[in-house]
This record gives C-alpha cells, structure tokens and sequence, in this order.
C-alpha cells in the first residue's frame, strides 16, 4: 500500500477532444519517441522485427464503431493515464514505487523501486499501465514530466509530447483544478466528461464528447416548392437562359 | 525537486518521508538540427534531437509553413525509420537469379562504372533503349533534367498511378488542382468537402485545418464509401457507391441549376462560359471556338451587338443566344452547351440515386447547403485590389465553399472527367481563389492548360544528343503526341500517344509490362529509383514478376539490365541486376523546388532543402547524388563543363547553388543574388545553402493581402508572379468549363486533320475526348459480368503510414503488422462469414485469401483493406514469421494492368482513357468464405536476404540516454 498527498497543488492533465481526433496515432508514437529516451527510458520493444512485435507504449489510440447505420459513427479513442485524483493503482502499490506528486498531481512510478508485481496493472480499470517486459518495471505515462518543466525546451514547447505533436490540435494541457485555465474552460463549455466516473477514481484528464452532426439525421430540410424547371420537358434549358439573360441585363 | 508526502498509518503502507527526485530538466539535445521530413509526400520541417551522435527526438518546426510544428504519427517514428535493420549498406550486383536476392557487395567505383558502361553504350546508340523512372522522387527538376540531357524520351515518375487525373483534370480546367498546387482556404471556408480522401494527400495540412474547420463550426462532408479518418470526423458522410462520384457532383449541379443558384458574374468574368462555340456538325472546326484571324477566341458583346475578343475589358459578354457568324454558320456560347448537359434529366438526383446509392433528398439538401452557404453567407475582407483589366476593387468578396479530392476520384478510368466535373461545380459556386474558396499556391495558377507541350517524338530522338525539351507537358491537340512515322507511341509506357493522349505525368505503371512484351519496342536499361514495383506500386504482380524475369530464346533476359537505387531491402532490390543504395532522409541532401511540386502554401512561395543531420555509417550515397555523378561520367550536357571536366564536383550541394535553369533562375529561391538579397530571380549565392540552415531549412515569401486572392486575374500577382518566374505573361488565366483541346482530339477520331487515330482507337477518342466533363461507368464495371464479381474493392493506406517508404518501421508495425479485409456487416450475414472469418476474394486475374473484419461504416457493395502492409518473405528485414508476409495480404495480385481486350484483339492498359492514371480504384471482385484458413495465399517463394541484417530480439532504444542519469 502506498499513501497519496492529502491535495495537489494543481491538477495537470490533458483534454481530448474526441471530435477532431482522426486516428492518426501521431500522439502514440511521438509520445513513444520522447518517452523511450526519457524519464521512463527505455520503452522497450519485444520481437521488433518478428512474428509478434510489441511493447510498452504509454498512450494507445483505439479506433471502433458506435451504432449503426445512419446514425453509426467511427469514433478515435486515445487511451493513457488519467492522473486520477484517488488512483487505486497507487494505493495498492506494495514498494511506494508509484505515487501521486504532491506539487501538480502526475502520477510517476518511480523505476528504482518498482519491483513489476502488476498490482497497479490490475488496479487500474482504465488499462493505463504498461508492464515493460525486458526492463522488469511498470511504465506509464508521465505528462512529460521531463518536458513541461524543462528549461532547456522554449515556453511553449514545456508540453506533453503528445499534445505538441497533435495535428488536429485534438489535445489539450493544463491545470483543470484551476477553474480559470484554458482547458477548464474548453471543459466547460464543451461538456468535458470523465472516463467512467461511476469507478470513483476521479480521473483528471476529461474528453470532450463528439459535436452533434448535421446529416440526413438532424435534418430539416424539405424540398421548396418544385420550380417548373424540376419538372423535366423541353425548354427547360429555354427558360434557364432566360432567367441567365434577365439576371445579367440587371 | 522533492515535496514532503502526506502519511498514514497503519502496517504494510509505503511510507516515504518525501517523492522521489526526478529529474526535469535533463537536457534532451547536444544538438537540434532542422531539416525536411521524408516519410511521405507532404515534406514537413522538422527538428532532430541529436544526442551522443544519435537521433534521440524528432518534433515539427513551428515556424514551417507545412505543418507548422504538428508532426504525423509517421514523422515521430522516424526514428524507427532512420535505423531500420533493413538499409542497405553498400552498392550490389546481382549473381543470383533475379528475384533470388542473391548479391555480392561492390565498391561505388565498380559500381558507377558498371552503371556509366551500359548507360554510356545506350546513349551513344539508341537512347530511347534506356527507360528511367523514379517513385516517390522529390526531385523531378533535377531527374527530368538528367533525362533529358542523355536524351531518352522515357521519363516520368509515379504519378501515372497517382494522382494524374486531378492534375491534368485541374490543369485543363482551372490552371492549378487539389493538393500540390492548392487549398482550402482553411481560414476562412464555411462549408468543406472532401471527395475519396482516404486520409492521404496531404497528410498534416488537412489535419491541422480539419481541427480548425470544426473548432469553427464549419460544415464537413465527407463523400467516401468508407468511414474512416478524416471520414470519420466529417459532419455529414456521404457512402457513395466507388466511381459513382461524377454522378454525384453532376447531380448538385443539376440542381444549381435549376435552382438557379449559381454565380453568373463569375462566369462572366472569369471563364469561358460566354465564348462562342461553332456549331457545324461534320465540320473540321466544329466544337471549337470562334476565333478571330489571330486566332482570338469570341463573345457575344451585348454593348455593341457583335463578337469581340474574349478579353475585351468593357465588354458586356451574353451567356445565352446562338449567333450566326459572318460565314452564315451558327455558333452558341459554352454556357449554353453546359447547361443543357447538366439540366438533362440523365443528372437529376432521381436518376443518379440508383448508382451512387444516394437518396435524392440528400443530393438536393446538399446542393441547396452549398448555394445558401456560397450566397447568404459571403467573406468579405477589406482588402482592396486590381483586377487584370485595371479596375479596383474595394473588398474581396468570396464564396465560402472549399473541396479537395483524391484517390477516390483519381484511381477511376473516369477520373478526369470526374475530376473536371468537381472543378466545374466549384466555379459555378464562384468559390476559386477567393475568401473561403479553394486556393492556388505558387506557382500556380498557370495558363489552362500549362503552356509547356511534351517532348520526346522518336523523329527527333539522336544518339548523344539531348531531347528537344522536357518529357512531360500538356497537349493542347493531336499535333503536340508523341508519335512515330507510323502513329504509333514514341515512349514505352505509351504516353501521349493515342492510347492515353494527356498523360502528363506519363504511365510508371506500364514501363515493364510494356518492356517485357517489347511493346512498343525494346529496352537495354530500366533505371528506377524508390518504386516498389515489384510489389505493392504494381497493378497484378505475378504478371509483373514475369516480365521482370522473362527470358527470351537465347535464355537472356528479356529486360536486360535493370539498376535500381533504394535506401531499404525492399521488394524490388531482389530484380535488379545493379543496386544503388539511397541514404535515410536524415543523411541527404535535397531540394524541395519551386521548378517543380514546392511546398508552397495559399499565403506564401516556398521551397525547402534537407541536409545531412547525421552521416551515413554504411557505403551509402544519396540518390541525387549518384546522378550528378553519372551525368558528369557520362559526360551529359550540363553537368560536365566545356573542357569535360564535372560541372558540379561539389556534388548535389553544388547543383542546389549553382545549377540554372534559366538565368537567374535556379533549383532554391531564396536568398539569391551575389549578395543574398534577391528573392526568386538572382544570381547564384555561394552561401545560399547556410541562408536556408539558418532559416530551418526552408525559405518562404509571404504573399501580400493585395495579391492574396482572385489571382487567376490579380494584376499585381501577376506581374509578381512574372517576376518570380512562375508565368512568362500577365494575361488572366480564364477557367475552361468547355476543354477545347479535348475536342481536337475528337475532331481528329471524326476524320480532321493530318493527324488521325488509328481505326481501333476513333471510337474511344471520339467518346471520351468530350470537351464538357461527362460520367461514364469504370471501365472494369462496364467490362466484367457484374454478376459474377457485384463488389468493389478499394485500398487506402493508414495513416500512420500514408505514402511512406516502408512499413517495417518496428514501432509502425506495432500499430498494423497484419491487413484486415473489412466488409459490411450485412455483406458478411449474406455470405456467412463472421469476424476473424477468413474468405477468399476474387476477380477476374486471381484470389488472395485474406481475414476479415466487419464493419459498419462502408459503402454495402463495396469491400476494402489498408494498402501495403503486405510484404514479401524476406524483403524489408523482418523474420519469416513476421505478420505481414504471413497473413498480410495485397489486392494489387487481383488488379489486372491491361483490359480485357477490346474490338480488334487490343489490350489497352487499364487506365484512364484521357491522362493514363492507372485505373486500380476500378476493381470489381466478389467473396467467399474460406473455411479453416490461418493464412493469406498467394505467397511468393522467399527472397534471401544478401546480407547480414541486425534485428535485434529485444529494442531497448532510448536506454543509452538514460545511462549517467543522477
């Protein structure tokens, strides 16, 4: 068991904007990129080039569909750590390896003493843990806690991996315990909602919900009166030039 | 940076007096380089981390007009790329037989000499016995160059099986196209459709402005029959039946139309609508324009009551009214010819609903949609200009409608016309550059068509001597193909000959089967670069694997030399004889040229260089090098000097500076002039290339508000553009609704003329070469029993490896290492077949067996899978066992190159009949379940791997960056 900070001082996490996700795993593999170079280095990769390749990735974009027919749609779900506020997988964590920074919520573990029991893998109900096989220790995603307080990165580059490559501008960063900031206030005018809330682990990082459609299905269109032209018949190209003539003679 | 922890009590709870130190800072760079991404067609600028000699991170330049700082999913895997297992490592010959992959590795010095000796020998015979075609090649102003210089008129690279048909449809029509030579206006558009972009062309622009659009409110509509991607996020999905397309847009114009919302000043100003036309059925110059004696085109002038030029400034142009010319024959305005074809009852909604699949409601929704949003819902900037005829104008008013097309339509034997048609729609929309509306991007707009007409005809073929001028241009008749004294084609994939007249970017996708069967003649040398053509860039490769070994009585190869030059093991190395091999795109240098597809935005001129951020380890040279280098051997006019000596000894480098194509005007724009102050036009700068370093690599002129929009008649873009060297006059560039070019070709299938098609081809000129865009059915639909194969089957590419040379990528092929076939729901139900089910899939050449995946959102008779993740045994570096070779499959084995034959016994290639595009969207096949399989057939025996490649069990990269972490 491991214990977790009374409070954070801020509540950093990302908000991910699952209206303009398209899938295309930009975030996975530049959050792969920096990550197996840093903090949590390496992220190791098993039969790379074999029959089964796989391995430790701290953000995963699963593509599925919902419904079906007209009102069908295919929906983009990047999936990582939600930094949640009481997170079972640090509580359960037997080494303290894992915990809950105090100074801005991320949830680390810590390498040098994770023992790669699984406890956290099993606790944590939104499948946000990776088990590196060859390295022995439980990785996850870290906000790039290497990143957004690095120096030697420009201001505005101080930002996950994740959200810095993004093309659809998709994912957001910052403190959503602060009412005031940019993605606080996306959450709230976009109806920002949590990852199975019912869990209690109240997670940090929010989704924006798809925008309602304007299709076939939200439609109120109703054909105007049929002008003669739709009828068919012979001059109907006769009387389209006429309306062409008077239109340019104005 | 440590905090004290909160405590609790109690046995077995981890109590720390305080966090862990982490270390944040940790300076992640020795270096940053900036340099251009090579993954895939849409040349981003990018920042690479270097870190003890190695690439520890690559990120997008904010400052990049391309992708301003967003990189893809393939671009941040470049790491995986650049240290690939599967690069080659030194210069090969072949001592297997082909297809074995079995080499021996030789010096360069053996190497080129080797290359110099055939190609030499060639040239100094019968030049057009060497046929080079390069892939993926971001360097066509420098290849093309080199082919011309040696004097083969067979040239061109991959865009035959590309997107030829939305060039040259977009070319003939507005002066630019989709994608390389313009945008969306992605600003300022209220309503954005997109036409079968299978989450391609471009990669992060579309991405970065589909964010924008929907943080806008803008309207989506996604016309695809599958819902994937940039699909899937789209407002509205449209799940149009594959090649139906033209039916669709035919039918919102049909209801433009008749709705009368269409945009006549527009007309008026900027096309050809008013031009008169002659009508003298069986006449040599009937379907052509009314010119004056200099060959002016005429219109109907209401101020003065008669004809005067076409580019009249005060005239008051008539749309309508046949007049009767000054010889007593009649002649109507293109306006009046348009509409009668659209307004006929063959466009209505009721008649297209069938094929498409569509509701009519929903094409007449869409079509009122597109004129409430063009007509009540204006962008007007306070951007005063000058139109070409000198008038000012207070405002830019625009017509907020933006489209972009792709695969979807170019793929189709129809896709010019298709393509044509989507152009036509936008300019009665009123919606070409202007606020809100489509976009060119420098150079473009050009003259409709490009003032540049193809070279090549054998007549003028010498050995030793240089063609007359480029390869690849834009007939504007019969006179400008390239035939011999016999009619028949003058290149070996039969470009811009009868069988595919306006094939401006020429047809890669015929080269061997066409060299193999000696069609039209036969070849010494076949010299391609970064084309798999082995593999997943050939329509039916067990043909093509043939024609690649054939041998002829005496047991030689039929195609007897092949050189070809790839950074990676892929599928093609195995069937050359000579190997070049390239570098990674981080250990070259590169020019991304305004003389050729820039990367140019809407708002600025730009081009851009990659350079060497790390060095090769391997015996590996960059391709344009090796060119240069062969140019200088083989003593090539331009790039050997006056006493023979090499032109450019400092290598491609040296080319970049100091190569000009005219004077003043050279392969990079930026900082020219002795003094690097000159902008497009100046004397070469001899340190030109440490401008572009200290700028991230690229260079970009923002254009003016001034000049921003309606530049196909802004008369101050057009004296810049001038100036830059984009156009060689001011005149406006005035939109072809009708093509007249078309119908010279149609005249001559009719009998005109000296220049007429042969008896088997008069039919298909005369229907195809129809100066107003029509639809017709694919090919392949009209041609197989639609009984016996009812389904379409299409591809697209994830996007994680859109267009990108080799998926191999360790962390890529984490994403996908195995293809589905995805199939709707009900399809599946019919046929029995359930998910994970494997089912054979077949058409009229073959079957490959493939599993399944069900799915929702797909078109119900059509059928798809991810292009390219297929791979041969033995080829890219991966284990025997490895998915892709074992269950992934490729439907390019079920695509035939040629049609069935035709009339008299000829096989045309299955291609579009106007520009060649290869036809491969067209294939007809059907299912059926293939019970107790667990693997993909056909499988192709294994080629050896010639040397030893390091793949390692385990991948711990990134662990030396941690080691003497504190």
């Amino acid at each position: 068991m491991t214990s977790l900070p009374q409070t954070t001082k801020k509540k950093l996490g990302l908000v991910i904007d699952l209206d303009i996700c398209v899938g295309c795993q930009a975030c996975v593999t530049s959050c792969k990129e920096w990550n197996t170079g840093g903090y949590s280095a390496p992220l190791s990769d098993i039969d790379p080039y074999g029959a089964d390749p796989h391995g430790s990735w701290l953000n995963r974009v699963h593509g599925y569909e919902v419904g079906e027919g007209a009102t069908g749609r295919t929906v983009h779900f990047p999936r990582s750590c939600l930094h949640c506020e009481t997170p079972a997988c640090v509580t359960v964590c037997p080494t303290g390896a894992s915990y809950k920074r105090a100074e801005d919520g991320i949830v680390l573990v810590n390498p040098d003493m994770c023992i790669g029991c699984k406890l956290c893998s099993w606790a944590c109900p939104y499948g946000a843990r990776e088990y590196d096989e060859n390295h022995g220790v439980m990785k996850k995603c870290t906000l790039c806690v290497d990143r957004i307080y690095n120096t030697h990165l420009a201001a505005e580059d101080r930002i996950p991996a994740c959200v810095r490559a993004c093309p659809t501008g998709a994912r957001h960063f910052g403190d959503i315990g602060d009412p005031g900031s940019a993605v606080s206030k996306l959450v709230a005018e976009r109806g920002g909602y949590d990852l199975m809330p019912e869990m209690g682990y109240k997670p940090v990082n929010k989704y924006l919900p798809p925008r309602d459609r304007r299709d076939s299905t939200t439609s109120t269109f109703q054909p105007a009166v049929e002008a003669p032209d739709h009828n068919g018949g012979g001059d109907r190209a006769t009387s389209f030039f006429a309306w062409a003539d008077k239109m340019l003679s104005r | 940076m440590s905090s004290r922890r909160g405590e609790l009590d109690g046995a077995g709870v981890a109590r720390l007096d305080s966090e862990p130190a982490v270390e944040l800072s940790r300076n992640p760079a020795d270096e940053i380089k900036y340099t251009t991404c090579y993954m895939c067609a849409c040349r981003c600028g990018i920042k690479v981390y270097l870190k003890d000699g190695k690439v520890r991170y690559i990120e997008g330049n904010r400052d990049h007009p391309v992708n301003k700082g967003v990189l893809c999913g393939k671009g941040s895997a470049g790491i995986m790329q650049h240290y690939s297992p599967a690069r080659l490592r030194a210069p090969m010959k072949r001592v297997g037989p082909r297809g074995s992959g079995e080499f021996k590795e030789i010096s360069w010095e053996e190497a080129l000499d080797t290359a110099t000796y055939w190609l030499a020998n060639v040239r100094a015979t019968d030049p057009k016995r060497l046929a080079f075609f390069t892939g993926r090649d971001q360097s066509q102003s420098l290849t093309g160059f080199w082919a011309l210089q040696y004097g083969t008129p067979n040239y061109a690279a991959h865009g035959g099986f590309c997107s030829v048909n939305m060039a040259a449809g977009g070319l003939y029509t507005i002066g630019g196209a989709f994608w390389e030579f313009g945008d969306p206006d992605w600003e300022h558009t209220k309503y954005f459709m997109l036409f079968g972009v299978a989450e391609d062309h471009a990669s992060n622009p579309i991405k970065i402005g589909i964010g924008q659009l929907k943080g806008r409110g803008a309207k989506i509509v996604a016309v695809n029959p599958v819902r994937t991607g940039y699909n899937a996020v789209a407002d509205e999905w449209v799940g149009i039946r594959p090649g139906t397309d033209g039916l669709f847009v035919g039918a919102l114009i049909h209801e433009l139309f008749a709705n009368r919302t269409i945009d006549l000043d527009y007309l008026v100003r900027y096309t050809n609508a008013p031009w008169l036309v002659i009508e003298d059925r069986g006449a040599a110059d009937h379907g052509l324009f009314v010119r004056d004696e200099k060959g002016v085109p005429m219109l109907f002038d209401k101020k003065s009551g008669g004809l005067v030029h076409a580019l009249t400034p005060d005239a008051s142009p008539a749309l309508t009214g046949a007049r009767t010319l000054a010889d007593g024959r009649t002649a109507r305005p293109v306006f009046e010819l348009m509409s009668e074809r659209f307004l006929s009852d063959e466009y209505s909604p009721e008649a297209v609903a069938e094929q498409t699949g569509l509701k009519p409601e929903q094409m007449r929704r869409i079509a009122r949609e597109l004129a409430e949003v063009a007509f009540e819902q204006e962008v007007v900037l306070d951007h005063p200009w000058t139109d070409w005829t000198g008038r000012r104008h207070e405002k830019m008013i625009g017509r907020p409608i933006s489209m972009h097309a792709m695969r979807g339509v170019s793929a189709h034997s129809n896709g010019f016309h298709t393509c044509r048609m989507i152009h036509i729609l936008q300019v009665l929309l009123g919606a070409i550059d202007c606020p809100g509306g489509f976009r060119y991007k420098p150079p473009y707009p050009k003259q409709v068509p490009p003032w540049l007409v193809p070279h090549g005809a054998l007549q003028t073929i010498r050995p030793l001597e240089p063609l007359g001028g480029p390869h690849l241009g834009f007939p504007l008749g019969p006179q400008h193909l390239l035939l011999d004294d016999d009619g028949q084609p003058s290149r070996i994939d039969k470009g811009f000959s009868w069988d595919a007249p306006l094939s401006a970017h020429g047809l890669m996708h015929m080269v061997i089967n066409n060299a193999a069967k000696k069609d039209p003649y036969a070849i010494d040398v076949l010299f391609l670069y970064m084309a798999n053509m082995a593999w997943n860039s050939s329509m039916n490769i067990p043909g093509t694997l043939e024609h690649l070994t054939a041998k002829d009585d005496k047991g030689e190869y039929v195609i007897p030399k092949i050189i070809y030059s790839d950074a990676y093991y892929s599928e093609m190395v195995p069937y050359a004889d000579l190997i070049l091999p390239d570098t990674t795109y981080l250990e070259r240098w590169d020019c991304i040229s305004l003389l050729d597809c820039p990367i140019s935005t809407a708002e600025m001129a730009a081009d851009c260089i990659r350079h060497p951020v790390v060095k090769p380890d391997r015996d590996v040279r960059g391709f344009q090098e090796v060119v240069i280098d062969l140019g200088a051997r083989l003593k090539l006019p331009g790039f050997v000097n006056k006493d023979g000596s090499p032109k450019y000894p400092g290598g491609y480098p040296d080319y970049m500076v100091n190569h000009e194509r005219k004077p003043g005007i050279g392969p990079l724009a930026g900082w020219r002039g002795e003094d690097g102050t000159k902008t497009g036009r100046g004397a070469p700068n001899p340190d030109q290339l440490n401008r572009y370093l200290e700028n991230g690599s690229f260079f970009a002129h923002e254009i003016e508000p001034h000049m921003a929009y309606f530049r196909h008649a802004n008369r101050d873009y057009m004296e810049w553009a001038l100036e830059m060297g984009f156009r060689v006059e001011t005149n406006p560039v005035i939109f072809q609704l009708y093509a007249e070019p078309l119908q010279q070709f149609r005249l001559a299938a009719q009998g005109h003329g000296e220049r007429q098609p042969p008896d088997s081809h008069r039919a298909r000129i005369d229907k195809y070469f129809d100066p107003l865009p029509f639809w017709y059915p694919p090919f392949e639909e009209d041609m197989v029993d639609s009984g016996t194969f009812p389904l379409h089957a299409i591809t697209q590419r994830p996007m994680h490896m859109y267009h990108s040379w080799g998926s191999q990528n360790a962390w890529l092929r984490q994403i996908t290492a195995q293809n589905r076939l995805y199939i709707h729901r009900d399809l599946g139900r019919e046929h029995g077949i359930e998910d994970d089910d494997w089912a054979w899939v077949s058409s009229t050449i073959g079957r490959v067996k493939c599993q399944v995946r069900l799915m929702d959102g797909v078109n119900r008779d059509t059928i798809w899978t991810w292009n390219a993740i297929g791979k041969r045994k033995g080829s890219w570096g991966l284990s025997d066992d490895a998915p892709e070779s074992n269950q992934g499959f490729l439907l390019n084995h079920l695509i035939s190159e040629l049609l069935p034959e035709g009339g008299g016994g000829y096989r045309y290639s299955n291609s579009d009949p106007v520009t060649g595009q290869a036809a491969w969207f067209d294939l007809r096949v059907n299912i059926e379940k293939a019970d107790g399989a667990s693997e993909t057939e056909p499988r192709f025996e294994p080629v050896k791997q010639p040397f030893e490649m390091d793949k390692p069990d385990v991948l711990s990269f990134g662990a030396e960056f941690r080691e003497g972490r504190k």
